[in-house]
């Protein structure tokens, strides 16, 4: 419940407000385009994201809705359906169980029962992950859950160039998309090149090249691994940092290359690790890459408990550059 | 102690000051605290240093006498000569 | 872990001083962590026993990490940040250690890396010629099966322990921009007539062994440091948008290092200290500075700075103000110039001292009162 930040600089912003760049580029370029979400009007968004935009495009674009995820991403179904662009809000991830029945057996499977005379073209952005001492019930990272739905495209726009333009390519698929906003990315700043107009949004990307092991990661957790990496740096172990950026489709090509490359692996995943996104990578690899490991496979998830409120056993919880240099380090030089 | 041996311990004691230093390349006429980059601290403590390993006295008025090679290796040379004669 | 610097971010723990069961007191050095800026000692706040200690030798952490617990700690807080326990970095804590398979394992069987098998059968290398693998569990791995081939690698490069003068480049780069993007700095200069303080500086010294004279340098300290009781707003710290007046007077002094680097820790209580004890504390803190040997206290507490060219410097420096504090004192080189006495031109030593202070903070009258007052205290070197 930050106030927002000013943009600095034409290239240089918030990853809060590249969303709301993003959001405001949207709704200027297209009028099907509206927005639709929990104290995204009047308040401005509970994260600040969307604050001025009800002020500028008014009450039938920016719409207010009541607290019922399950009533207002069943709208957007049927919002896009009807030839709309709606961009649902859901405040959290936590809340979107409420509209799963929506998502699953609706947004996502409607275009299949209709035999494709449905298209579902929505998009549904989330504030994901823990960090924020908020609690259980508020802090999780469930974007693995939705990667395993086929029929979904699971976005983690992880820098500022991404959240300012990952928006425009979920827009234009047909598809149902989520995009998954990390809570502790909304004050990162970063910038971009003034010229850029859109980003490719189905291949992960190498943030930091490097020889000795690949940290495969995504979303909040970006920036712990680079710390990471940094770190490791100074050791003399040089990590190549892997940001997935889209969790489904896996841009597995970009993954198998690299570690084909480093020969180790550790998947960084703030999810538990129990049937997570870091297994289904972890299983590709096994699967593709087998014959060019040096060394197993190895991953930093959430400790499996329930996100803890109090700051330091939220932090004990959650994956920390700490964890991921000592993991990392036993596989380049083991003890 | 000869001219030879006075000179090698001042050289000596300016590498205590200035580790990096290379005592080959000072020549006798040479300003040491522009070759060695000594600043004034650095210079006090290199005539505490002389003090403590030659005892002979350094008043600061005779401080400018020891800013070349030469002239420290001849001022510790007749200080210490003085201090021998007193002795007698 | 304590933030040795504003823009310190994490740093390498090298040595413990202490181990489980010692007794420490306040004040008591414990460790010994590398960071940019050298090896710096770190002290303790507490009294206690160590019962823990967390971060192995070697081991880089985040600032606020909690390096080692004490117990029955009590005493002056902390100056650090809120710890934030990392977790342990013993690998089987978080790390997924492979599931056990159920099955027994065949005692004969060795482990050896996919990609160290295809690399032997590339080689036509019989794996049995490897006795002893170097990979995770002892599993023979690439690195092996090169090194029983005979192919040779180059070694990846060690870490540089002790002053890494590239490092502490960076990090005066990183505070030096920071300073002048975010404080509005303004500047005032004074030439002060030193006729006074060197007549007797030479009697002072004259009647006193080498290790007992006092430099020029250390008049200016005291006076600069004497001058911030009387304009106390150039003392402290700017953080947050609020200027916090400091309790004490600790005159970071900049230090020089050989080869390039440059560092200003702090001489406690600088007003309070006879200009011999200054001229003792300064000596250790250029030797100590120099070996790579400070303090984390006095790194992170200076609340001035003050720089001093020194004989053969420039005849004036106006330095560049080191976040978070709020001014920076610089003397020039003391020069032989004309000057007007009583109506008439003599030759006096004369020196320029300048002032940079933080806008935010304090304007140009305020600072030229300042220099005032320490040019009058220069006119006066029997009570500095």
């Amino acid at each position: 419940m930050n106030a927002p930040e000013p943009t600095l600089t034409p290239n240089r912003m918030t990853y809060r407000e590249a969303c709301k760049q993003a959001l405001r580029e949207a709704l200027l370029s297209d009028p099907r385009v509206f927005l639709m979400g929990e104290d995204i009007g009047r308040y401005g968004g509970c994260y600040a994201v969307t604050k001025g935009l009800l002020e500028e495009f008014g009450e039938e674009r920016i719409r207010d809705t009541p607290l019922s995820e399950s009533a207002f991403v069943g709208a957007g179904v049927g919002a896009a359906m009807a030839g709309m662009r709606p961009i649902v809000e859901i405040m959290t991830v936590n809340f979107s169980l409420l509209a799963l029945d929506q998502i699953l057996n609706n947004a996502v499977t409607i275009p299949h029962m209709s035999g494709g005379q449905f298209a579902i073209p929505l998009v549904i952005r989330m504030a994901t992950g823990g960090g924020r001492r908020v609690a259980a019930q508020h802090s999780r990272s469930l974007e693995g859950w939705y990667a395993h739905i086929p029929g979904l495209r699971v976005l983690t726009p992880a820098t500022v160039e991404d959240a300012r333009f990952m928006l425009k390519g979920a827009l234009a698929d047909p598809n149902p998309v989520i995009i998954f906003e990390h809570v502790m990315l909304y004050n990162m700043e970063g910038d971009f090149p003034s010229d850029m107009k859109e980003v490719d949004i189905a291949r992960a990307k190498v943030r930091r090249a490097g020889r000795d092991v690949s940290l495969i990661t995504y979303g909040g957790s970006l920036f712990k691994t680079l710390q990471a990496a940094d770190a490791l740096s100074s050791e003399g172990i040089d990590a190549e940092v892997i940001d997935l950026r889209t969790l489904r489709p896996l841009d597995t090509k970009t993954i198998i290359d690299s570690v084909a490359r480093t020969r180790r692996c550790v998947i960084i995943d703030e999810g538990w690790r129990s049937g997570s996104i870091s297994a289904e990578v972890g299983m590709r690899i096994a699967e593709e890459a087998f014959f060019e490991l040096d060394a197993p496979l190895r991953r930093v998830c959430s400790r499996e408990a329930p996100i803890p409120y109090a700051a330091h056993l939220e932090d004990a919880c959650l994956p920390q550059a700490a964890t991921i240099v000592a993991v990392a380090r036993e596989l380049v030089r083991p003890s | 102690m000869t001219d030879a041996e006075i000179r090698a311990l001042i050289l000596e004691l300016i590498c205590d000051i200035a580790p990096e230093a290379d005592p080959a390349s000072a020549r006798d006429q040479d300003d040491l605290r522009e070759i060695f980059d000594l600043d004034s601290m650095d210079f006090a403590n290199l005539i505490v240093a002389i003090h403590d390993r030659t005892k002979i006295a350094i008043p600061e008025a005779d401080y400018n006498k020891l800013f070349t090679l030469a002239g420290a290796t001849a001022y510790v040379r007749e200080a210490l000569a003085r201090s021998a004669a007193r002795a007698r | 872990m304590p933030a040795l610097g504003a823009d310190m971010e994490a740093g390498t723990l090298v040595e413990w001083l202490v181990k489980p069961g010692d007794r420490v007191k306040s004040g008591d050095v414990i460790a010994v962590v590398e960071t940019q800026k050298g090896a710096i000692e770190v002290e303790v706040f507490a009294e206690g026993v160590v019962s823990d200690i967390l971060i192995p030798v070697g081991e880089r952490v985040p600032v606020g990490t909690v390096l080692a617990q004490i117990d029955g700690a009590g005493g002056a807080p902390r100056p650090v940040e809120p710890a934030i326990v990392a977790p342990k970095p013993a690998p089987q804590a978080l790390a997924v250690a492979p599931p056990r398979p159920t099955v027994a394992p065949q005692v004969s069987r060795r482990k050896i890396t996919p990609a160290a098998r295809r690399r032997a059968a590339a080689l036509n290398l019989d794996l049995e010629t490897i006795v002893k693998g170097t990979g995770v569990e002892g599993s023979v791995r690439l690195a092996d099966v090169e090194t029983a081939a005979g192919v040779v690698r180059p070694a990846p490069p060690l870490t540089r322990r002790g002053l890494d003068l590239s490092q502490m480049r960076q990090a005066i780069a990183a505070a030096m921009s920071r300073s002048k993007r975010e404080i509005p700095h303004y500047y005032l200069a004074e030439t002060v007539d030193l006729h006074l303080s060197l007549t007797w500086l030479e009697a002072f010294n004259a009647d006193r062994p080498p290790i007992e004279r006092i430099l020029p340098a250390v008049l200016f300290l005291k006076a600069a440091a004497l001058a911030l009781r009387e304009q106390s707003k150039l003392n402290g710290a700017y953080e947050n948008g609020v200027f916090l007046p400091a309790a004490g007077i600790h005159v970071g002094w900049a230090i020089a290092l050989r080869g390039g680097g440059l560092i200003a820790p702090a001489i406690r209580d600088t007003d309070n200290k006879t200009l011999t004890e200054l001229m003792a504390a300064m000596r250790d803190l250029v030797e100590r500075a120099r070996r790579g040997n400070l303090r984390s206290s006095e790194i992170t507490s200076p609340t001035i700075t003050v720089t001093s060219v020194g004989d053969r410097g420039a005849e004036s420096v106006t330095g560049v103000i080191y976040p978070p504090q709020v001014a920076i004192v610089g003397f020039g080189r003391v020069v032989a110039r004309p000057w007007v006495v009583d109506g008439r031109i003599e030759n006096r030593p004369l020196v320029t001292v300048s002032l940079a202070a933080d806008h935010r903070v304090t304007d140009g009258h305020l600072g030229g009162l300042y220099l005032a007052a320490i040019a009058r205290l220069l006119q006066e070197p029997e009570k500095l």
